[in-house]
């Protein structure tokens, strides 16, 4: 049925009259290697301190809204109080509604959430920066348009992610393919660029093939197959070749990977989403992937509706969770040279809803946590009595914040990324 | 490598293939049932092959004579985002005036409720499409359907009201094979596409450019061709007017412009309808269209790495399609019938040159091997996974297709999507469920029993083109040890398709 030569006759007529070359059997990474971009062998080049090239910016993602205002909380003024009455929080030493803050600004009366004490922990060690009221002109409380904006680093909300951006510009336009990694379901918009699109596993268990999971015989053939790479007489260039290349450079990434992933971390974990994520985050840090920006995210934000209990669960998560990351990273030696930034799409209404809950707001905190930040409260806490309908007025452009990170932390060119000026000094020592 | 003489000549017109040369073999109907439609089972094939190419192609282009598949809109709400009526936004806003929250609140819910139905509502239209696609007798309507989804692409979520996603489905459908001049006068009446492109915010003195420009740039010249940045801002005034009321198109007469306009350098008050004829009156279009259906059913290969001689050839065939469009004034199944006739589209240097698009990938494998098609909400989460969330394109420019399609995460997922339509196992994070349902690969084997005869057979079932000689070995020599351990016949003919569909060349149509 299946015509031998029918094979060679298709390579031979796309290839014209010359014979078949000798394929190109190389995965592309091993290509792009020569750029000097990634050890062949995946190869551990370990930390070089103050070299820009060997650093890692993580960003956590809280997705749903998280209430800004009760998580850097202005426990000393009356306005919070009177505008969530059943969910205010109490000032240090003085619970309230189930809690007292944490200091963070005495002068200025701003604390932390009482469950944050992770970041309490990393901000008395000056590795926290708190940026307040970080928000966008004519806020749109959609989570997905609001999300898409943040994402896309555009107030319009459309085209390529902040992040791709960034990877499309890296290494003279010739980004690796492990670059950006994801770890959730899909590949956020944040790291999708015109070029480069982030390698993103839900689990490192699940980027594999899964068919030997059902027959194990097959895994022998299936590995043969897919290093095999571009097989001799195929024709570089071609569809096949690419696909072949392609299958070899994803099993590599996956070997590679979930080796890493395998590791015992050398601190303990707690048990949430979100800890689990940044393990693997820190695994791989750990094993020298040359990887610089990683991507994470935690649900559950939405608090409409009886907050205080789910919120002060969220929190102590969070918290929790990168105190555990920076712990890791400090006894690998890496903690100098990874940032971690947290956002989230909106923060919530200064007025609590009837359901000791609130609804989607406007401007929010951000967090950059790390070795290299401005250690501190940053920014200008937004008023509670200068509202626009209802809502916070946000003092800090969020773009401001991504050129901090990109520009003195990342050390890229920001006007290709940004499109624009945005400085916000003094969140970034360099 | 076998000496040859020459290579036959890549045709670089529309001539029809010359079966006299070149007989409509079981692979020249395989080609054509997978670029047409989603592929199909062996006898399917064998049929298409034994009755010739012309009966083939009509088959398949002139679908109307295939039962239709119930279309059933009843089976979606078309209220499902009900707009707040006068009296409750004037209540919104008296409450958000006396800060009276818990009013807000609660009329606030009501919107919030209809948010989270209409989220509900398009899983079942994903879910409702896959599963057409999957069942449909007209295959080559869904496809179209598919690639007019990608080419006026239009995103659920800026839109919000899956109703007017399904509405736009179903004039994507209507016009499937139909005229493209009046595809584009109904796209511009579109809710949906009114919404997404902000011309419900477009009115004189006023006017958003956002559709204008699109038009141009996106749906009927292509970037920078034929077209200035003057004849958006007045093709913009041209679309004042054009919105929609709940599910229909309206026609504002205050909000239209009706001053004199100049567009492509020819002065008059134009009005939207004039501004999209006189762009589908330029040549451009048709050579635009004309490329974006080569790459969609003849070839994707990026240009730089095809040989001098087939680009060549490319280039003129798609001047001759274009030609073809033109004299058929855009009506697309007279140029579809001379596409899948020509002796270009089965030219060998055609055949596996397409990467499946994700919809493609899922709804080939269940076609063509009759695999139950599963948990239909795990394949439509599965095909936002390989880069094709359907009716969420990423963009207005729709899916880029090809390589695009292919990276390292994608792939794993190609290959255990097909995983889980041949055993029904489900990959453990992916929120699928385990399918016991099972998948016999008996009739796709014809009696077929000796490894040779099996590999050969799945070989020719599977994949676009014939591998390299070293699959067939290795296959063969699988299902030989697989013979001596004692697995079951059954075991071993899912386990020599599961690899097959672990190849990178199974991801070629």
């Amino acid at each position: 049925m299946t015509d031998i030569n029918a094979y060679s006759r298709r390579v031979f007529i796309r290839q014209g009259a010359l014979l078949a070359s000798f394929a190109a059997t190389l995965p592309h990474f091993i290509q792009q290697s020569a750029f000097g971009m990634l050890a062949p062998d995946g190869s551990t080049l370990g930390s070089r301190p103050g070299v820009p090239d060997e650093r890692i910016l993580v960003v956590v993602q809280l997705s749903g809204g998280n209430d800004g205002l009760n998580t850097v909380i202005p426990y000393g003024q009356a306005e919070y109080h009177n505008a969530r009455p059943g969910i205010s929080i109490g000032e240090p030493g003085k619970p309230k509604n189930g809690g007292a803050a944490l200091q963070l600004d005495q002068a200025n009366g701003i604390g932390l959430h009482p469950n944050l004490t992770g970041f309490k922990e990393l901000h008395d060690a000056g590795s926290l920066c708190v940026v307040a009221g970080v928000g966008y002109p004519n806020p749109n409380r959609s989570h997905f348009a609001s999300m898409d904006i943040w994402q896309s680093g555009r107030p319009e909300g459309k085209g390529t992610g902040w992040l791709g951006r960034y990877v499309d510009a890296s290494c003279n336009g010739n980004p690796a393919a492990d670059m950006a990694v994801a770890v959730g379901r899909t590949a956020p918009l944040a790291m999708t660029g015109a070029k480069s699109t982030p390698i993103a596993f839900e689990s490192a268990d699940l980027f594999r093939w899964l068919g030997a999971d059902k027959n194990g015989a097959m895994d022998k053939e299936y590995q043969a197959m897919v290093r095999a790479g571009s097989l001799p007489g195929v024709e570089p260039g071609s569809q096949e070749s690419f696909l072949m290349r392609t299958a070899l450079d994803a099993q590599l990434t996956s070997d590679r990977i979930r080796a890493a992933v395998s590791k015992k971390p050398l601190v303990a974990y707690p048990g949430s989403a979100l800890a689990k994520q940044l393990q693997t985050v820190a695994a791989m840090i750990r094993d020298g992937m040359k990887t610089r920006v990683y991507y994470v995210s935690m649900g559950g934000f939405d608090t409409h509706a009886n907050q205080t209990g789910g919120h002060a669960n969220l929190m102590r998560q969070l918290g929790d969770a990168i105190l555990a990351f920076q712990k890791d990273l400090a006894a690998q030696g890496n903690d100098g040279r990874v940032m971690t930034m947290c956002f989230s799409e909106f923060g919530r209404r200064v007025r609590q809803n009837a359901s000791n809950g609130t609804d989607h707001g406007t401007a929010g905190p951000m967090f950059l946590i790390g070795a290299g930040v401005q250690p501190g409260l940053q920014g200008k806490y937004p008023s509670l009595t200068d509202l626009d309908g209802g809502d916070l007025k946000f003092t800090t452009d969020f773009r401001g914040v991504y050129q901090e990170v990109l520009g003195k932390w990342m050390k890229a060119d920001t006007q290709s990324v940004l499109g624009g000026e945005y400085a916000v000094p003094g969140l970034v020592r360099a | 490598m076998h000496a040859m003489a020459t290579p036959p000549p890549i045709a670089t017109d529309l001539r029809p293939l010359d079966t006299g040369v070149h007989p409509f073999d079981t692979a020249a109907a395989r080609h054509l049932l997978s670029r047409a439609g989603f592929g199909g089972t062996p006898t399917q094939i064998d049929v298409l092959a034994a009755q010739g190419i012309d009966r083939s192609v009509a088959l398949l282009v002139n679908f109307e004579s295939q039962p239709e598949k119930s279309v059933s809109p009843d089976d979606f709400d078309r209220n499902v985002m009900p707009p707040l009526t006068r009296e409750e936004r004037e209540q919104l806003n008296a409450a958000r005036r006396a800060r009276d929250e818990s009013a807000v609140e609660r009329l606030e819910r009501k919107e919030n409720q209809a948010k989270a139905n209409d989220r509900r509502q398009l899983i079942e239209l994903k879910k409702w499409w896959i599963a057409r696609m999957i069942e449909t007798a007209r295959p080559l309507e869904e496809k179209m359907t598919l690639f007019w989804h990608g080419h006026f692409a239009t995103g659920a979520r800026t839109i919000e009201d899956s109703w007017h996603m399904f509405q736009q489905n179903q004039l994507f459908r209507t016009y499937a094979t139909g005229n493209f001049g009046m595809l584009v006068l109904n796209v511009i009446r579109d809710p949906a596409m009114i919404k997404y492109l902000d011309n419900d915010k477009s009115r004189k003195g006023r006017p958003n450019e956002n559709l204008a420009r699109e038009l141009l740039e996106l749906f009927i010249l292509g970037e920078g061709s034929g077209y200035t940045e003057e004849d958006i801002k007045a093709g913009a005034r041209a679309l004042t007017g054009y919105t929609f009321e709940d599910d229909e198109f309206e026609f504002r007469d205050g909000n239209h412009d009706r001053g004199a306009k100049t567009i492509f350098g020819k002065q008059g008050n134009w009005t939207g309808d004039e501004f999209a004829r006189l762009a589908l009156a330029k040549a451009e279009c048709s050579e635009f269209i004309a490329a974006k259906l080569y790459r969609f059913f003849v070839n994707d290969t990026p240009a730089a790495d095809i040989s001098a001689e087939q680009r060549d050839a490319r280039d003129a065939f798609i001047t001759a399609l274009a030609t073809e469009l033109r004299a058929q004034q855009y009506e697309i199944k007279p140029v579809l019938i001379k596409l899948f006739s020509s002796a270009h589209f089965y030219h060998l240097s055609n055949r596996a040159a397409t990467i499946k698009s994700p919809a493609q990938l899922i709804v080939q494998t269940v076609r063509q091997y009759g695999t139950p098609p599963r948990q239909l909400s795990a394949l439509a989460g599965a095909c936002d996974l390989m880069g094709q969330d359907l009716f969420q394109p990423p963009n207005v420019k729709g899916w880029d297709g090809g390589r695009t399609w292919i990276n390292t995460s994608t792939l794993f997922v190609r290959q255990n999507v097909a995983i889980y339509l041949l055993t029904g196992k489900r990959p453990d994070v992916y929120d699928w469920e385990n399918d016991e349902t099972r998948f016999d690969p008996a009739p796709l084997l014809a009696g077929a029993t000796t490894p040779d005869a099996i590999v050969d057979r799945l070989i020719s079932v599977s994949l676009a083109a014939p591998p390299h000689p070293e699959r067939r070995v290795a296959l063969v020599s699988f299902l030989e040890s697989q013979a001596q351990a004692r697995a079951t016949e059954h075991s071993r003919a899912v386990a020599a398709i599961a690899l097959i569909t672990a190849l990178p060349e199974y991801q070629l149509a």
